[in-house]
């Protein structure tokens, strides 16, 4: 059996590892919700995590890193907007090519800074976003269960991790309870009926895909700068598609994803622990089974064995007018 | 719109995109304080300047070969298979199962065995993305993406835990017998007179280039491959003439499967000689480029495994002598899908409007 | 009409008028769709629009509505110059418009589509309410009930029409275009629709009725404007024309729907079908227990408003949907569902199939016409070369022989079926279907968007063809061709067949209220 101090770590970690999921997942989800697909979260990820942990490097500010970050996000974001709906290319092929050019520039652009063979050099002090203590963790410390679960799980960690877990009901609240949100969501469903309705396609794809960028921005300055210490190449192994593994899972839903993304970092701060892992089912389990867990459970929600996904009825479609 | 002539929809087409490809690099490299023609220069001299920068060229074009035509028959069926590099990774399961089983006599035997299990567990990793879509409409690209990262955990769990033998350190095969071995270029008559020196390229170029007669004649001569095209242009109406959507999904992810399985013997079989983690090396993924850039027809993908080909070993050879790193090579290969695969449209716009103005000039000449 | 048409003519603006256009123009290429329009619809009219398929009804009314920019001409509304480069402009300028193929959003409510792009701020609920009440209001002065937090799915498809009507008012909408408004609908809902209009007209709203149905411009218009190959040929006063007038300027010659065609020799029977019953995806039941019968050397028309269950039937019997019940050709069963019940074992059994729609079932767009004249008929010997590969070149010979047979032009085997008129692709179809020789003829629409003469040789092929002693089951949503064309006439409403008509002895009139579901006393000579 695994004791309580240990839950808590795992908890811990689980919260530290879900958060750059759930930033990537919701950025997927205002996108896919408008309609267009998006498999570049990752490399939309990679290129802000880099831009970051370059721009911290030399700023020594973890803030600048953050507007660097979700600068090099958009930059993204905007070219596959430009594919996907201006030139109506097809959605995923963008998505791939914008992935493998992210893998690569990364990688030349920071080794052409920083000559550390494509990593940024290590952050300390204020150039990374460091844990915060929540009011009255200390304090609370010593109530039994609830005064350690409060104090190391919930606090101490870094201002992007709150930020996180508060768009959540944010989301929820643009998407169902605003104009923007039910333009978005009547775009990715009918596209006629919201250019009909005199409002632009064009200009509420890109709006959602912008969103798409600043979010996975985020992820991305999270990595480098609060998660890790700098950038390194291929730093968000997978991430972007576990993200996007999530979004399916929680069928296009904000609290639905905030649960699959918890669901998800629990399976990698397990697989950091696989003694705890061992200890509590009484078998060895494979590391790597842990690693594939997500895009198992994922591959099980998408053929129907735990619910049904249906994804946003014009989502992938490019929009061209009926005669 | 005026239509574009033929011609140029075939051959324009992709060579003004890998024009603006290789512009966007060639900024690129001036961004980050690198000359452009420098990098040209020794890309090509060690790609094609010497037998030997073609043997590994030749190699790279071997695995691109397999993987291109493995996304080009799905994407004729209408699917988009970006699970080749997971395919491929359990085709070099195949391969190395074969390999180790026996003691073989002589490599043409090994061969058509490592052929045929590199195929069917390529095959087999399709599978399954195949049957959810044909049957429970699982988005294939979704699922085989996940295939990917469930094929890269099931190898390292293999290669740790159960095909690493006693006391090596490093997660990988017992090496292949040594009957399992396939001449390399230099080791077959007449090849060697150009390939004086030991080269990666083997015998899979050979098969590779039949397998680009097989696709063809598969695609544009066969019922199967009649059907598999009616489908992939509309599934509605391969209902009306009876065209089975399950078959026809199953046996088209199947035959892509298998192709990007066959790759491994080019690398597992034919270079390394034993399975090794990430034995693929991301060949499964350059497949959709070579596809996209090879328009869809073996001829055109052989050409674009060729130029890939160029691409991979002059990149290998720009970290080697440049300070540019190898990762070159992987914005190149983004910018090729970017240009040819979703900005297509854009491409052909550009090329629509340059032949306006010259009709528009021709018809003012005869006028 | 003179009069009338003396008004239209006008150079004044300031005449009441919603709508004036002048010397519109609009190319789609080589394509002439609006060759310089000059037509006025006075305030407070129903004003109908009519034409063939193609004759540019819907290109102009796009124009209106901002998806499309005119290369030339004015627009005035209200007698001011208007520019509308975008619907939000056309809908600034009180143009409404409720297209043939609804833009609802399906999972959203009825509200949360009516506010769509009208909303009041940023936020929803002050909106939603104001909706609400807004909707309660239109529901009373117009007849437009509906529930307000349905989800569009789940309404019939004349309530969704509402919903699209309600949207225009909701916008304060003075002018509504519909485009086909009644091709979806019951006659029920048909009559119902002209009364909330009627009650619009009656409120000062301007209403343009788009349709290529005579009975409707008679019924519910003031004023009529006929349009032909982009032009607008009259613009008349209702009620000083006639259905036979307008149809002669529609067509631009006397309408000649006579077929030549002999007296029917009826033999054994071909197709037998018993209690035929279909569901859809949804699980609604489309087919309610058909039951038919056609022999060798007749042509059962299948006569019905669009979506009565017609197409089901053919794809039933095609082999593209699974049914239940018993259907026997030549006496032996067909498999209705499961293995044996494709396309593939429907064309081996003798059942050839000219779909009702071309572009999506009928032909893959991109292939070449060679490759198309093989669709369906890929495993068939004659294509084969050998075990593994086909006999392209038999398959190109053969194509060139269809194609001088049935007059397609152009004449040329490799070029794509996209690069073929609508009318010459339908001979391509018909062409490949007919030339098996099956023992029973399935042709659904024959003649939709297809140009008069490739209509006349069609037709002409359908009687050969009965004369060759086959079985044919004729779906069209054309009356008149349906009349002309059919030995007995069966009329489909709701999935079920209302009655079985002789052509000789029916008429317009039954046959109408059978569409409408009023079942008559079923007569026996048809039988």
């Amino acid at each position: 059996m695994m004791d309580y101090a240990t839950l808590l770590q795992v908890l811990d970690t689980t919260l530290r590892l879900a958060t750059p999921l759930l930033l990537a997942c919701l950025a997927g989800l205002y996108s896919e919700r408008a309609g267009i697909f998006d498999i570049g979260l990752e490399g939309k990820m990679l290129a802000a995590a880099m831009a970051a942990g370059a721009a911290a490097a030399l700023t020594g500010s973890a803030w600048a890193g953050l507007l660097a970050g979700i600068g090099a996000s958009l930059v993204f974001a905007a070219l596959h907007g430009v594919a996907s709906i201006t030139f109506r290319g097809n959605q995923l092929i963008s998505g791939v090519a914008l992935n493998f050019l992210s893998s690569g520039i990364t990688v030349l652009v920071a080794q052409a800074l920083f000559r550390q063979g494509g990593r940024t050099p290590p952050l300390t002090g204020n150039a990374r976003f460091n844990p915060i203590t929540l009011p009255g963790a200390e304090a609370l410390r010593d109530i039994p269960v609830i005064g350690p679960l409060y104090y190391e799980v919930i606090s101490g960690h870094s201002i992007l991790v709150y930020m996180a877990f508060s768009i959540v009901p944010l989301t929820w609240w643009v998407l169902f309870r605003t104009r923007f949100g039910l333009r978005l969501r009547a775009v990715g469903e009918n596209p006629a009926a919201v250019d009909t309705a005199g409002v632009s396609v064009v200009a509420l794809r890109f709006a959602a895909v912008g969103i798409t960028g600043i979010l996975c921005g985020l992820a991305g300055a999270y990595m480098a700068t609060a998660l890790q210490a700098g950038f390194g190449r291929e730093m968000t192994a997978g991430r972007g598609y576990i993200a996007l593994a999530a979004l399916i899972f929680a069928k296009w839903r904000p609290v639905a994803a905030m649960w699959a993304c918890l669901l998800f970092g629990f399976f990698q701060a397990l697989a950091l622990r696989p003694d705890v892992v061992q200890a509590v089912v009484q078998v060895k389990v494979p590391v790597p089974f842990l690693d594939a867990l997500p895009y198992i459970l994922t591959v099980l929600v998408l053929a129907g064995f735990v619910g049904k996904a249906i994804p946003p009825r014009a989502g992938g479609e490019p929009y061209v007018k009926e005669r | 719109m005026d239509r574009l002539p033929r011609w140029a929809d075939v051959v324009l087409v992709p060579l003004i995109s890998l024009l603006f490809a290789a512009i966007i690099s060639a900024l690129v490299l001036l961004a980050i304080g690198q000359s452009p023609v420098e990098a040209f220069k020794v890309m090509a001299t060690g790609a094609v300047g010497s037998a030997y920068g073609w043997g590994y060229t030749l190699y790279y074009a071997t695995s691109f070969i397999f993987t291109g035509l493995a996304v080009t028959v799905a994407f004729h069926a209408g699917l988009f298979n970006i699970g080749g590099e997971g395919q491929a990774q359990l085709g070099g399961l195949g391969v190395a199962l074969v390999c180790l089983s026996l003691p073989w006599p002589h490599w043409t035997l090994a061969l058509l065995a490592a052929t045929a299990g590199a195929a069917l567990f390529g095959a087999a990793w399709a599978a399954i993305p195949a049957y959810l879509q044909a049957k429970r409409g699982s988005h294939i690209v979704i699922t085989t993406i996940m295939f990917n990262y469930i094929a890269a955990a099931l190898l390292v769990y293999l290669l740790v835990d159960v095909l690493r033998p006693a006391g090596q350190m490093d997660p990988a095969s017992a090496r292949f017998p040594v009957g399992a071995k396939l001449p390399a270029l230099n080791d077959i008559p007449g090849f060697d007179l150009i390939f004086t020196k030991p080269v990666p390229a083997n015998v899979t170029l050979f098969v590779a280039l039949g397998m680009a007669v097989v696709v063809w004649a598969i695609l544009w001569r066969t019922r199967l491959g009649y059907q598999m095209r009616a489908f992939g242009k509309s599934e509605a109406a391969a209902k009306y003439a009876g065209i089975n959507p399950v078959r026809i999904t199953i046996i088209a992810m199947l035959l892509s499967g298998a192709l990007a399985g066959m790759m491994s013997i080019n690398n597992v079989m034919g270079e390394a000689e034993r399975l090794l983690q990430n034995s693929s090396e991301g060949a499964g993924f350059i497949g959709i480029a070579v596809a996209l850039m090879g328009r869809n027809h073996p001829i055109g993908v052989v050409l674009a495994a060729l130029l890939f080909g160029f691409l991979y070993q002059g990149g290998a050879e720009l970290g080697l002598w440049t300070s540019i790193p190898i990762e070159m090579r992987i914005v190149v290969q983004g910018l090729v899908i970017l240009f040819t695969g979703a900005l297509d449209v854009m491409v052909r716009m550009i090329l629509q409007r340059i032949f306006g103005l010259f009709r528009s000039f021709k018809a003012a000449g005869v006028a | 009409m003179d009069a009338l048409a003396k008004n239209m003519g006008r150079r004044a603006t300031a005449a009441p008028f919603s709508i004036e256009l002048k010397g519109i123009s609009k190319a789609f290429g080589p394509v002439q769709a609006n060759k310089d329009i000059n037509f006025a619809v006075p305030k407070g009219t129903i004003h109908g629009i009519i034409g063939e398929n193609g004759a540019g009804k819907s290109t102009l009314m796009s124009i209106l509505y901002g998806f499309y920019k005119a290369d030339s001409g004015q627009i005035f509304v209200n007698g001011q110059l208007t520019t509308i480069p975008d619907s939000q402009s056309a809908i600034r300028a009180g143009i409404g418009m409720v297209f043939q193929h609804f833009k609802l959003v399906q999972n959203f409510t009825v509200l949360e589509n009516i506010i769509l792009g009208a909303e009041d701020g940023a936020l929803l609920n002050t909106s939603l309410s104001k909706a609400r009440r807004v909707l309660r209001e239109l529901a009373q002065e117009y007849e437009l009930d509906v529930d307000p937090d349905a989800l569009v799915e789940d309404l019939s498809v004349g309530h969704q029409q509402r919903v699209e009507i309600l949207k225009a008012l909701y916008r304060q909408a003075d002018i509504l275009i519909l485009d086909e408004p009644t091709g979806v609908l019951t006659p029920d809902e048909a009559d119902h629709l002209f009364r909330i209009l009627k009650g619009l007209k009656d409120q000062g709203k301007t209403v343009i009725l788009i349709t290529h149905k005579l009975r409707e411009i008679m019924e519910a218009t003031d004023n009529v404007s006929v349009m032909r190959r982009g032009t607008m040929v009259a613009t008349v006063k209702t009620a000083e024309t006639s259905p036979e007038a307008l149809a002669e300027l529609m067509v631009g010659r006397k309408v000649l729907l006579e077929v030549d065609k002999g007296t029917p020799n009826p033999g054994k029977v071909v197709l037998s079908v018993e209690n035929l019953r279909v569901r859809d995806e949804h699980g609604v039941e489309r087919l309610k227990g058909i039951s038919l019968e056609i022999r060798a050397g007749e042509i059962l028309g299948i006569a019905g408003v669009a979506g009565n269950g017609q197409s089901e039937l053919l794809a039933a019997l095609g082999g593209m949907m699974w049914a239940t019940g018993r259907v026997t050709l030549n006496g032996a069963e067909l498999p209705l569902s499961g293995a044996g019940s494709d396309g593939q074992s429907r064309r081996a059994a003798g059942i050839a199939h000219v779909p009702e729609d071309r572009h999506h079932h009928g032909l893959i767009l991109d292939f070449s016409a060679w490759e198309n004249m093989a669709f369906g008929y890929h495993n068939a010997p004659q294509y084969q070369k050998n075990a593994l590969f086909m006999d392209n070149d038999a398959l190109i010979a053969d194509t060139e022989h269809k194609m001088a047979e049935y007059d397609v032009r152009p004449p040329i085997p490799s070029l794509a079926a996209k690069s073929f008129s609508g009318g010459n692709q339908q001979k391509i179809v018909v062409a490949r279907e007919m030339e098996r020789n099956p023992d029973l003829l399935l042709i659904g629409q024959p003649t939709r968007g297809v140009d008069i003469g490739a209509i006349e040789f069609i037709h002409k092929q359908i009687i050969a063809l009965r004369d060759a002693g086959k079985a044919i089951l004729l779906v069209s949503v054309e009356l008149d061709e349906i009349m002309s064309l059919s030995d007995r006439i069966a009329v489909m409403f709701d999935g079920q067949i209302m009655g079985l008509r002789d052509p000789a002895t029916t008429n317009e009139r039954e046959l109408g209220l059978l569409m409408a579901g009023v079942a008559g006393s079923s007569s026996g000579a048809a039988a």
